[in-house]
């Protein structure tokens, strides 16, 4: 019989890659089995969310020991020393400091990090992405194995409306009742679209979460399928996610080599096909009509709703478009069932979220945690507080599109319901923390910058409103605004939102409109004052010739002398 | 003749095997792809054997190639450095990354080295926002990410490449 002994992990994100973990793996690799240990020592691949000196890292369980940089020149010493004798290398030894995401729940048992609550990451950093077979020996496939033996689609649907599960790629709106439209839609063929489209600037987490834990979106979409009836799916992909590319066409392929995704799953008469179909960087290909026309073979530009895509979606058919995060639920979901998802999280809003922390604070990187957890509590503990013990400012919320919070409100439950009520919106689960160095106006045009450059420009409301709202903060930033802008950029803001075609052009004042509502005095200081007091802004001093120009600017009551005047002439 | 059709036949088959037979058209952005890895951009004579290809006109594929910003019409560097200077990798100091990275290779945001290897470019977000400053490099190698980078760092990578040293990402891409 095998007895694992050890485990062994290389780090393999994109900076490890490049500094040669693929060598390390494979002379590891190859060591091991020259000196015997493969039935004793499993090896893998972890991504190292948080750590980023000592790249790229071999990490050695249980003694939870991190030896990093290894060069290939190392592999022999470790594995004759380490996993040979037993003794620990001193010389490659790194105490980690900060480690995050993956690596940080490895740390969670030896009670470095709080325990967080995973779910939808509950395998990334276990499992070696490209085994199939370490995804099957840690429940991989048993909710699929259930769902098509033992339960009718209706019933799956039934259980993930039960569960309480919404949206995770912003809008929050429920996955079981979405999965009822599909499925009830008359037409024929249906399709299913899993979207990993994630280009919200700060955003990274369905990256994390196919990178880490490529099976369970597969399983979860053949789930999905089984439920509303599909028996062809897409997973749109951004097109800069090459390592989550990869690992997904080498996941669907082994899914399919062993009859768990294809023609007859699991020895039944249920037939499944996914695709993979890249994007190529243009933001509003995440929102979902976008996204249908894109894959269609267009300019990624959004319909017009209704029809919704539950009734009319790819090619016309009847398509259930799902974000990554809300997949990755779905196979605890099934194996678990409803009830036990329902403890997790508030009344309002089940389940986890993944967050990406990001800002000026002591720890960033990916975490997650049970929905209604409050901004303090990641910033202190999982944030690990503020970096330089400076004062929490702000924290943006849910990426670009997202909401302004200030600090007073860092004790709000972070659910979909007391977040709504606060006038503030979850998003995507990103956080942007900035310390009271952060100027709102250099934020504001940062985020404007965005918006006007993602624009499909395809209605009007959007494309020339973001133009002018970056002009204007443009402006205020360098001490050219006047105290009249502020009601434009109020009014254009509003009516952007009731007019624009889709989410961007309707989200993309979300931001202006909260820092004008929380930090309008310091807005009006670059005007009044020309002041910056974060000292972001370089406004210029007023040169001789403005202040002589605004001092000759005659008053109203010089003007209606004059025009009098002139009148009587 | 289609010097795509035919130099790729077995692999542009499977791209067309992915979609429903009479929706070609959906094709376009995988073929984009190829033929960008060919030739560094996509050229017009690329643009109109797709056309060809999937049944629809150039101006459509032209259309397309114009939406996104991951495809080029025009030659660039052998290199492409895309830097992401949105808001979070900003507040850990892009912009100024960038600054400096273009004042040390001589030419503005844009602009290719005088020695046609490197081009700079901005982008938006490349989701790896904890991590800046960073930035992707695209070139017929395929696109490899790397992050916290300093500018000697990525000067040094900037040689290497240069160099044609290699470098550890050189799978197609997607």
């Amino acid at each position: 019989m095998k007895v694992i002994r050890s485990l062994v992990l290389v780090s393999n994100d994109p900076r490890s890659v490049e500094l040669g973990a693929e060598e390390v793996f494979r002379a590891l690799h190859a060591e091991i089995r020259s000196q015997g240990l493969h039935d004793q020592v499993r090896i893998g691949t972890i991504g190292v969310v948080g750590e980023q000196q000592h790249l790229p890292l071999v990490m050695v369980y249980p003694e939870a020991v991190a030896y990093g940089p290894v060069t290939l020149d190392d592999v022999h010493l470790i594995v004759e020393e380490h996993l040979l004798k037993g003794q620990i290398v001193m010389s490659l030894l790194r105490f980690l400091q900060e480690p995050a995401g993956e690596l940080a729940w490895l740390r969670t048992r030896s009670g470095a990090l709080p325990v967080q609550q995973r779910i939808v990451l509950e395998r990334a950093g276990i499992i070696d992405p490209y085994s199939l077979d370490d995804y099957l020996l840690h429940n991989g496939y048993t909710a699929l194995g259930k769902a098509l033996t033992s339960m009718t689609p209706e019933q799956i649907i039934d259980e993930v409306d039960q569960s309480g599960l919404q949206g995770r790629g912003g809008a929050g709106f429920p996955t079981g009742r979405k999965w009822g439209f599909v499925r009830a839609a008359p037409s024929h063929p249906k399709y299913i679209i899993a979207n990993a489209d994630e280009s919200e600037p700060g955003t990274y987490k369905d990256r994390l979460i196919i990178e880490g834990d490529p099976f369970s979106l597969i399983e979860a979409m053949t789930i999905a399928a089984y439920a509303v009836g599909a028996n062809e799916g897409f997973i749109y992909i951004r097109g800069e996610y090459r390592l989550a590319y990869q690992r997904l066409e080498n996941a669907i392929r082994l899914a399919e080599e062993h009859g768990l995704l294809g023609d007859a799953i699991f020895g039944t008469d249920f037939t499944f096909h996914i695709h993979l179909h890249a994007g190529a960087g243009a933001y509003i290909c995440g929102e979902e009509t976008a996204l249908i026309e894109s894959l269609e073979g267009k300019r990624g530009q959004p319909r017009a709703r209704p029809p919704y895509p539950p009734s009319y979606g790819l090619w016309g058919k009847p398509t259930l478009v799902n974000n990554v995060e809300t997949l990755a639920n779905i196979p605890a979901i099934i194996r678990h069932g409803s009830e036990w998802y329902r403890q997790f999280g508030t009344p309002s809003s089940r389940g986890t979220k993944v967050y990406t922390i990001m800002g000026n604070v002591n720890f960033t990187g990916a975490i997650e945690a049970p929905l209604g957890i409050t901004l303090r509590e990641v910033i202190e503990i999982y944030g690990k507080g503020m970096k330089h013990g400076r004062r929490l400012k702000l924290v943006q919320t849910g990426g670009s599109s997202g909401s302004i919070v200030p600090a007073s409100l860092q004790d709000t439950p972070m659910d979909f319901e007391s977040w709504r009520k606060a006038g503030a919106s979850l998003g995507s689960g990103a956080l942007l923390i900035c310390d009271e160095r952060t100027c709102v106006v250099d934020l504001a045009k940062v985020l404007l910058q965005f918006f006007r450059f993602e624009s499909c420009a395809k209605c009007t409301p959007c494309r020339t409103g973001t133009q002018r709202l970056y002009q204007i903060v443009d402006a205020i930033s360098k001490g050219h605004g006047a105290l009249a802008d502020l009601d434009e950029l109020q009014q254009l803001g509003k009516d952007m939102e009731l007019l624009s075609n889709c989410g961007l052009g309707q989200t993309a004042s979300v931001a202006l409109r909260d820092i004008l509502k929380h930090f309008r005095d310091e807005v009006e200081e670059h005007i009044l004052e020309r002041k910056c007091r974060a000292g972001v802004c370089r406004i210029p001093a007023l040169s001789p010739y403005e202040i002589a120009a605004a001092a000759a600017t005659p008053s109203q009551a010089a003007i209606e002398e004059f025009e009098g005047s002139t009148e009587s002439v | 003749m289609n010097h795509l059709a035919e130099k790729y036949s077995e692999e542009i088959q499977a791209i067309l095997a992915k979609y429903p037979a009479d929706q070609k058209r959906s094709a376009v952005m995988p073929l984009l792809y190829l033929a960008q890895r060919e030739s560094g951009y996509v050229t017009k004579t690329a643009m109109n054997e797709i056309a060809e290809l999937l049944g629809i006109t150039a101006t459509e594929v032209a259309s397309i190639v114009g939406f996104y910003s991951l495809y080029y019409d025009k030659p660039a560097g052998k290199y492409r450095i895309q830097v992401c200077t949105d808001l979070p990798c900003a507040l850990r100091g892009a912009e100024e990354f960038l600054e400096k990275l273009c004042e040390n290779l001589g030419i503005r945001v844009g602009e290719t080295t005088p020695d046609g290897m490197v081009t700079v470019e901005h982008v938006m977000c490349l989701a790896a926002c904890d991590k800046a400053p960073m930035f992707q490099v695209q070139s017929g190698e395929g696109l490899s990410y790397h992050e916290n980078q300093t500018v000697e760092s990525a000067m040094a990578l900037i040689q290497s490449l240069k160099k044609g040293a290699s470098h550890s990402n050189k799978d197609g891409h997607p």
